[in-house]
Order: C-alpha cells, then sequence, then structure tokens
C-alpha cells in the first residue's frame, strides 16, 4: 500500500542541474495552477488594477494634463503605467514570499528532498509569468484605447524587455522583504502602501520638469523614471521636455539601474534565505 | 541492537541570548513513537528544525536515519516527513493538487505522483474532499492533508510538532488513530506535546524537556510512577480557603500539596487512600472549609510533568499551575 522510494540523491553536476530545473518547474506550476483555481482573483489583482488606473488618469485626469514639449497624454502615460505595473510585482512577489515563509510552506520545501535553489528560483518563474501576461493585457488595453507604438515591433519589444528586466529587479526587493519581515504582516502592508508614492516620486504620471526643483532631481533619479524615460523613447511617445543627463542617457540608465538593484538585492535576498536556518 | 532512528548528542542552539537547546541528549529506537514533552519555550520546536535540517546546530551532533543533520542534509531529507504547527498546504490548491505537488517535488514521475496522491488521500480519508480546494476544509481535514503530505515517500522518520494543535475532540482522535497506523507500519515517530495525555495515549517513551534542558526519560508508566502513587484532588468552594487548606493539608498529611488557584484545586500524593481520605474530610470539617468535590485518582502524566518541571508549588502562591517553570 505504502511505497517506500530509497530515494537517490544525484550526484552527477548534470543530474543536479537537471532535478533544478524540474523542481523550479513544479514550484512555478503551484502559480500558474493558481490562475486555473480562481482565474476572477488573479484578473482582479494583476490586471483589472493597472487596467482601471490607465482609464481614470487617461481619461478623468488626462483632460487636465498637459505634457511639457507637447504630445497626448494618454500616450505619455501608458509607458508610465507599464511600469507602474512592475512596482506593484515588488507588492506580489513580498506577500507571496513572506505568506510562504510564515504558514509554514517554505519550510516544507526546505525539508523535501527537492534542490534547494528552486523554492526561490520557482517564485521568480511564476512572478515573471505573471508580469509579463499582465503587460501584454496592459498593451492590449492600450492598443484598444489608440495607444500605439510608433518606432516599430524591434523597439516596442525592447521597451518591453527593459521593463521586465526592471521587474526582474524588482523581484529580489520583494523576495528580500518577504523574508525580511514576513513575521510582521505590518510591513508587509507598508510596502504595499508605499508602491503609489514611490510611482508618483518618479515620472509615469507627470513630467518631472512640473515639479519643484528638489523633488524633480529625486524623481528624476528614481530607478523607475529611467525605465520609464527609455519605454517613452522606444514606442515613440512623448517624453515631456527634459534635458538632464540621466534623460538623455535613459537606456542605458534602464539596463544600469536594474543591474544595480539586482546586485545588491540578490546576494541579500540568498543571504536572508540562508539565515532561515540559523 | 538496532542503530537509533533518531540520536543527538550534546545538541546545543542559541537564538541571541536565549538558550533553546542546552545540550539534549535523545535516542530513539527505530519504529517506536517518542513523546517530547515541555511547556511553551522548551525548545521542542527548535528540536524538530534541527532534526528536520531546518535549523543549524549551534554544537552537538545529531543524525537521522542514519545519517547527519547538517552534514548529509540531502540524505535525511529524502528519509523524513515532517508536519509543523500550522498545516503547511496550499490553501487555492486541492488537496489532490497539493499532494501531486508535494509528491513532484520528492521526483515521483508525474504518474506515479497522482497515483500516490489518490492512495493518500483514500488513506487519510479525504478522498471526497480531494478536489475541492483546502481553505474550504475543516481544522481536521487540513491536518490530515499535512499529514499526508509528510508521509508521500513513507518516510523512516516522521516528525510531527504539536500534532493536535487547534483539533477538537473528534479530529484530535482521528489524528491520534492516524499516527498508531503509520507507526504499526514501521515508521518512527517523534511528536513534541504539552498534552500529557497526547504522550500517554501515543508514545512509547517520553522525553520530557525544559528550558532547552533534558529533565527526566522514560516511559509514560514510568513518569507516572515518579510522580509518585495515587492522589486526592480537593476542590474548596471559595477561593480564599485555597491557601490555608493547602498549609492544613500539609501540616496534617506531612506530604507537599501542590495548588491550582485556577481550578480551587488542592492535589495531594497518598499511600493508604482510604486513611489519607478519612483524615482529609476530618480536617477541613475540624476547620470549616467546604470541600466541593473530593476525588481520589491513579496519578496521570500531569503530575509527573508538574513535579518534574515545577517541582512542588508553594501552595500559598498564586500561581497558575501553567506558568511553572523550571527554577
Amino acid at each position: 500500500m505504502t511505497i517506500t522510494l530509497a530515494l537517490e540523491i544525484p550526484r552527477t553536476f548534470r543530474s543536479r542541474v537537471g532535478w533544478a530545473i524540474t523542481d523550479t518547474w513544479v514550484v512555478a506550476c503551484r502559480d500558474l495552477a493558481h490562475w486555473r483555481r480562481q482565474p476572477g482573483a488573479v484578473i482582479a489583482n494583476t490586471l483589472v488594477f493597472p487596467v482601471m488606473i490607465v482609464l481614470m488618469f487617461g481619461y478623468l485626469l488626462g483632460g487636465a494634463m498637459t505634457v511639457p514639449g507637447g504630445g497626448d497624454y494618454r500616450d505619455f502615460l501608458m509607458p508610465g503605467m507599464f511600469a507602474m505595473t512592475m512596482v506593484f510585482g515588488i507588492g506580489a512577489t513580498l506577500s507571496a514570499v513572506s505568506a510562504d515563509a510564515a504558514r509554514g510552506i517554505t519550510d516544507r520545501f526546505r525539508s523535501l528532498p527537492m534542490a534547494a535553489p528552486a523554492v526561490i528560483a520557482g517564485r521568480a518563474a511564476a512572478d515573471m509569468l505573471n508580469s509579463a501576461a499582465a503587460l501584454v493585457v496592459l498593451t492590449g488595453c492600450g492598443l484598444a484605447t489608440g495607444w500605439q507604438p510608433h518606432r516599430g515591433a524591434a523597439r516596442a519589444i525592447a521597451a518591453l524587455g527593459l521593463l521586465l528586466l526592471l521587474r526582474f529587479a524588482f523581484l529580489w526587493i520583494g523576495v528580500y522583504l518577504g523574508l525580511r519581515f514576513y513575521s510582521s504582516p505590518e510591513a508587509v502592508t507598508a510596502v504595499r502602501t508605499l508602491e503609489f508614492p514611490v510611482g508618483f516620486l518618479g515620472n509615469p504620471f507627470v513630467a518631472v520638469s512640473t515639479m519643484p526643483a528638489w523633488l524633480g532631481a529625486i524623481a528624476l533619479w528614481n530607478p523607475l523614471s529611467s525605465t520609464v524615460t527609455a519605454a517613452r523613447q522606444l514606442f515613440g511617445d512623448p517624453v515631456g521636455a527634459n534635458s538632464s543627463w540621466i534623460t538623455s542617457h535613459a537606456i542605458v540608465m534602464a539596463v544600469a539601474w536594474p543591474l544595480l538593484l539586482i546586485v545588491v538585492f540578490f546576494p541579500l535576498s540568498l543571504h536572508r534565505y540562508q539565515r532561515l536556518s540559523r | 541492537m538496532d542503530t537509533p532512528a533518531i540520536a543527538c548528542e550534546r545538541l546545543c542552539k542559541r537564538f541571541g541570548n536565549r538558550t533553546a537547546l542546552d545540550h539534549v541528549d535523545l535516542s530513539v529506537p527505530p519504529g517506536t513513537v517518542h513523546g517530547l514533552l515541555g511547556p511553551n519555550g522548551a525548545g521542542k520546536t527548535t528540536a524538530v528544525r534541527v532534526l528536520a535540517t531546518l535549523l543549524r546546530p549551534d554544537a552537538g551532533r545529531a543524525r537521522v536515519a542514519g545519517f547527519d543533520v547538517t552534514r548529509q542534509a540531502a540524505q535525511v531529507r529524502a528519509r523524513i516527513g515532517l508536519a509543523g504547527q500550522n498545516a503547511a498546504v496550499d490553501e487555492i490548491l486541492s488537496g489532490h493538487q497539493n499532494l501531486v505537488m508535494f509528491g513532484r517535488l520528492c521526483h515521483l514521475p508525474a504518474g506515479a505522483a497522482r497515483k500516490r496522491a489518490g492512495e493518500l488521500l483514500s488513506q487519510f480519508a479525504l478522498t471526497e474532499a480531494g478536489s475541492k480546494p483546502v481553505r474550504q476544509y475543516s481544522g481536521g481535514m487540513r491536518r490530515r492533508l499535512d499529514l499526508a503530505a509528510s508521509f508521500i515517500v513513507a518516510p523512516r522518520v516522521l516528525f510531527l510538532d504539536e500534532p493536535a494543535t487547534g483539533l477538537d475532540p473528534r479530529g484530535r482522535n482521528e489524528v491520534w488513530q492516524m499516527i498508531r497506523a503509520l507507526a504499526a507500519a514501521g515508521t518512527t515517530v517523534l511528536l513534541t506535546t504539552q498534552h500529557l495525555e497526547e504522550a500517554d495515549q501515543l508514545a512509547d517513551a517520553v522525553t520530557v524537556i525544559a528550558a532547552g534542558r533534558v529533565i527526566a526519560e522514560g516511559t509514560p508508566d514510568e513518569l507516572k510512577t515518579l510522580a509518585g502513587g495515587d492522589r486526592i484532588d480537593v476542590t474548596v468552594r471559595e477561593a480564599g480557603d485555597l491557601a490555608p487548606a493547602a498549609r492544613l493539608l500539609r501540616a496534617r498529611l506531612g506530604v507537599p500539596v501542590r495548588a491550582e488557584p485556577d481550578r480551587r484545586e488542592l492535589s495531594v500524593p497518598v499511600t493508604d487512600r482510604l486513611a489519607a481520605l478519612t483524615q482529609i474530610i476530618g480536617s477541613l470539617r475540624d476547620e470549616n472549609i467546604t470541600a466541593e468535590d473530593i476525588t481520589v485518582r491513579r496519578p496521570t502524566l500531569d503530575d509527573a510533568f508538574l513535579q518534574l518541571t515545577g517541582q512542588h508549588q508553594p501552595p500559598d502562591r498564586t500561581l497558575p499551575a501553567a506558568e511553572v517553570s523550571t527554577p
């Protein structure tokens, strides 16, 4: 009736990598199964909110907005909303990681004979898939309301790639904070509450030149702003007049900022994960 | 002699300046159920987490199923099951999906994982609920699913951290039956509990720990014997009578008297039951103290436990029994 498996631990490098990949996929599939189990909740969490904001800002507030340097506000807004969706990903990762750690699911994974990196790699894979899906839906929403990339498919894909690179960087912020604060739900809520201010303290919604100088400087050096400007350039959307160094090097900075965040938060995440056993 | 399924030598673990495990020795023969008994914060969960490879010990050695928990963690993980204090299962997925996922992570092929999930659901009486999301399960069902998940590859050693927590009496009985069945099939079980009845019901042997130290070991019967023979419990009607009554009985009978203010109850160890009963009734009547209830009973593991962890509480101190700790 019961199977007793003399489970063989893989000894060669190749078979270990094989295990790690299978295990990562199984962990990621858990999230994909959530989609199938509760499509409604997934849609509400990851998709409805950004779409609603596009419509709110585009149509309700958009009429009162002028973009410095000219251009349509809704065209200006779209890349900002793409980037905000990546920002909301921090909270999604953080909530998932902290819930699993707090409720013992991470411990169960750690007590199984599975490849250790797969616990976090599976989370990463699932979150990246979620965000890619959100980008696709938001793009559809943009196209349906009259927005479109003006500079060709290759540049449009490059823009989406930069957005996903930013999401990948945010992923490690989410993992780190999730493992750091899983025992205090208040901290998790606080981070989620801060997502909006972080967005407003950048250029997704308004051009930084409309802000007081000191605030504009902070907004300009918000890593989010470089990705938004780079995406605006690549889509051929209005950028909002700005001649600062960081704006003219937006694409380089849209690569550099995420890499810097990864260099900082990836090791911090691993450190936190290893600290679970201390 | 078989090599023990669990063997700890002088295991130590500190968190900051708090000592969770203080040179713990433990040896559990294969195929037995071993109870790790102690009050909150005694170090029970820490011990389980070290043995299940989730925590690194600061000092000492531990072997589980013949492998070292720090140097051969992967081999240990391939041979253990763990069910922690809260049911560590995915709420959104169904019971079946949970078991298939954990089966896949134990590297069963997809078909075998599905087959095993089906077997476990029927073994743990969850077949009917198998396709429902776990959030619709009752506490007992969740706990059973959690137990099933820890049993995917029929572990040699199963760790259960307070398996009956949060269950009603029926759910608790169901879980106890499962544990007995697993043990009968040859699995070594280490279970932690603060409930002496649970250890009494399930365990072949018990280790009592307090403040990270082993303070007693033995079969439940041996520990009860440590509590010393029969007892008479006296419940007084007025809470104010408790301390005077305790002093009185201690003086008249010449034995330590344990007071439990929550229940207005005194517990007296006795040797000659009838003589002691007569003496107690006489003493109380002399002092005009009304007893609501007087019970003669065999000692429980509770008595042994309080004896070991708290020594005897001075009866005139109004400290609830549950807060007893080692000096």
